[in-house]
């Protein structure tokens, strides 16, 4: 029906004009190629500038890897801790994540910090920056699931002799687990889609992400569409064969912790 | 944190250092920013040096054309892109929880899209509305001529008026309205069946089991998307810096991509002020909407 139509059309046409050559990529209309250059397409792509693409699938797999890595060890700690506490510091914690969430971050004097550590236009930093504007997010999903941790647990574990940061580790982490796999779900797909935040923080060719590349692209190949789509065709590839294979846990990732926020 | 046996067997076990990471990343890279943002607003910086110009640079971004129109744009962005996402999301879930096959397939099609580069969405749609070369509009004519009209079809994302604006607009639907009927669906999912069957037995159609059970239980869920889905509209850029990058000219510009245009252009006083603009205008509006919403939520 409609729907379908409207949802699967766009994705066609990234498929069939990446599959054209460049004459008949050019005229932009909506057919199946009569013959498809689909690899040959890919690859003239992946080679492009020294095989740029390559660098920049490297980077963002990174990129991804280490903030999500970093994202969910942190906040893990924080939401524990504010739901099992209540200081001072775990109320200035949750003002902090109240804030993040609705306030938009400071971009400029962002760099300007970064560059007084020595951090701007590199990875570290570019890391560093996605933990912290993910922080927020996925310390009140941990905060709000460590409610259904029972106390009882922390209290066996103490009189066995075991406290705090071992405590959190070898406890109650392993606990978190369903509510771990929704954060870097989501996590996971922002990062690896994030444009704004590496054009920002990470400009340059050498630390290129995919999403700058592919912009990029598109101001050189302008009208080479059947290249331009291979690219997008490319990007696409790493949602897609993910989705495929986690189709039911993403769903439920991504529905588990949005309602009762 | 020893091991002993203390009086309050608690002690030790929620160590406050567990938090200290968090802090220490929020301090430096969120807290400390946006404090210094209030203060570097208000000069002509150039990040090594700065000279202070008071409210100037937020009198420039009211007096200014280019600048003004992100208010209005920004605006109309997110009030449409959160009512369409809350409404169409609504519509797909009640369609897809009631009906009984292939309901997943669809499901995964119209959930796909958010898993997606949005730049590379974005230029797809650029090609595919392209006036000239692209296939809508060459469908469009086709249609026109078959009834006799001449026609070039609408100029998506280049007239100059609100057309381009709107076309993001719909395009960021495109992408993430599968979102809002995800959670529409697990909202719904914890709506007891009773309710229909009860309903059913005393006469109620499909229609009326929607407005009366259906629409009322999902507060919770419609809450969280028309937050959601209207603090993202408000701050949005990638999709409207690949399609249009704000053009043509400023006229589809909104509050992120004019602040964007200030940095790159070496104006950092201007894009700092940019900044507290956006964090101003976005408290002021989601504040309230928060405060609304949860008056309202009482019941369920």
């Amino acid at each position: 029906m409609v729907t379908m139509i409207i949802f699967v059309f766009p994705f066609l046409f990234i498929l069939f004009t990446a599959g054209k050559d460049a004459k008949s990529a050019f005229r932009l209309d909506f057919s199946i190629p009569e013959e498809w250059y689909l690899w040959e397409n890919l690859v003239t792509v992946i080679q492009a500038d020294k095989y740029l693409i390559v660098r920049a699938t490297y980077n963002t797999l990174v990129l991804t890897f280490f903030s999500v890595s970093l994202l969910v060890i942190i906040s893990g700690m924080t939401g524990y801790v504010i739901q099992r506490k209540s200081n001072r510091v775990t109320s200035s914690a949750s003002f902090m994540v109240l804030t993040a969430l609705i306030i938009p971050p400071a971009i400029v004097p962002t760099i300007w910090v970064l560059q007084k550590i020595g951090l701007y236009k590199t990875m570290t930093g570019m890391v560093l920056i996605e933990v912290a504007y993910g922080m927020a997010f996925a310390i009140l999903i941990f905060r709000n699931f460590a409610a259904t941790i029972p106390r009882e647990l922390d209290e066996a574990a103490i009189i066995d002799g075991c406290t705090g940061w071992m405590l959190y580790f070898k406890i109650i982490f392993p606990l978190l687990k369903p509510v771990t796999v929704t954060i870097v779900i989501i996590a996971t797909v922002s990062i690896f889609n994030d444009f704004v935040n590496p054009l920002y923080f990470l400009p340059g060719e050498k630390n290129a992400t995919l999403q700058q590349t592919l912009y990029n692209f598109q101001g050189r190949y302008s009208t080479q569409w059947h290249l331009l789509f291979a690219d997008i065709l490319y990007i696409t590839l790493f949602p897609l064969i993910a989705f495929i294979f986690f189709n039911k846990k993403i769903i439920a990732g991504m529905t588990a912790g949005s309602i009762k926020g | 944190m020893g091991s002993k046996l203390r009086k309050r067997p608690l002690r030790g076990a929620y160590p406050n250092s567990l938090m200290y990471p968090a802090f220490f990343l929020y301090l430096l890279l969120f807290f400390l920013p946006t404090v210094v943002s209030l203060f570097f607003s208000l000069t002509r910086w150039s990040l090594q040096d700065w000279e202070y110009v008071g409210l100037e640079n937020f009198f420039m971004y009211f007096r200014e054309a280019e600048l003004r129109i992100g208010f209005r744009n920004t605006l109309i962005y997110a009030v449409l892109t959160s009512a369409l996402k809350v409404i169409i999301g609504l519509y797909l879930a009640n369609f897809l929880t009631s009906m009984l096959r292939s309901k997943d397939w669809l499901r995964s099609v119209i959930f796909f899209p958010t898993l997606v580069s949005t730049i590379g969405v974005g230029y797809t749609f650029s090609v595919l509305l392209d006036p000239f070369e692209g296939p809508v509009n060459r469908g469009i004519r086709t249609l026109a001529s078959n009834v006799g009209l001449v026609t070039d079809g609408p100029g998506w994302l280049t007239d100059a008026n609100l057309l381009p604006l709107l076309s993001i607009a719909f395009v960021d639907v495109w992408k993430g309205v599968g979102f809002a009927t995800l959670i529409y669906i697990a909202g719904m999912a914890s709506i007891s069946r009773e309710y229909y069957e009860a309903s059913a037995v005393d006469g109620a159609s499909a229609r009326r089991q929607f407005w009366s059970i259906t629409v009322p239980l999902v507060r919770p869920a419609m809450f969280s998307v028309i937050i959601l889905s209207f603090i993202g509209g408000l701050r949005s850029f990638d999709l409207i810096w690949a399609m249009t990058n704000g053009g043509p000219g400023f006229i589809s510009d909104v509050i992120a991509s004019i602040n964007y245009k200030q940095y790159q252009a070496g104006f950092y006083g201007l894009a700092t002020a940019g900044n507290v603009i956006l964090f101003i205008f976005v408290t002021a509006l989601v504040v309230p909407l928060f405060r609304f919403l949860n008056k309202r939520e009482v019941v369920a």
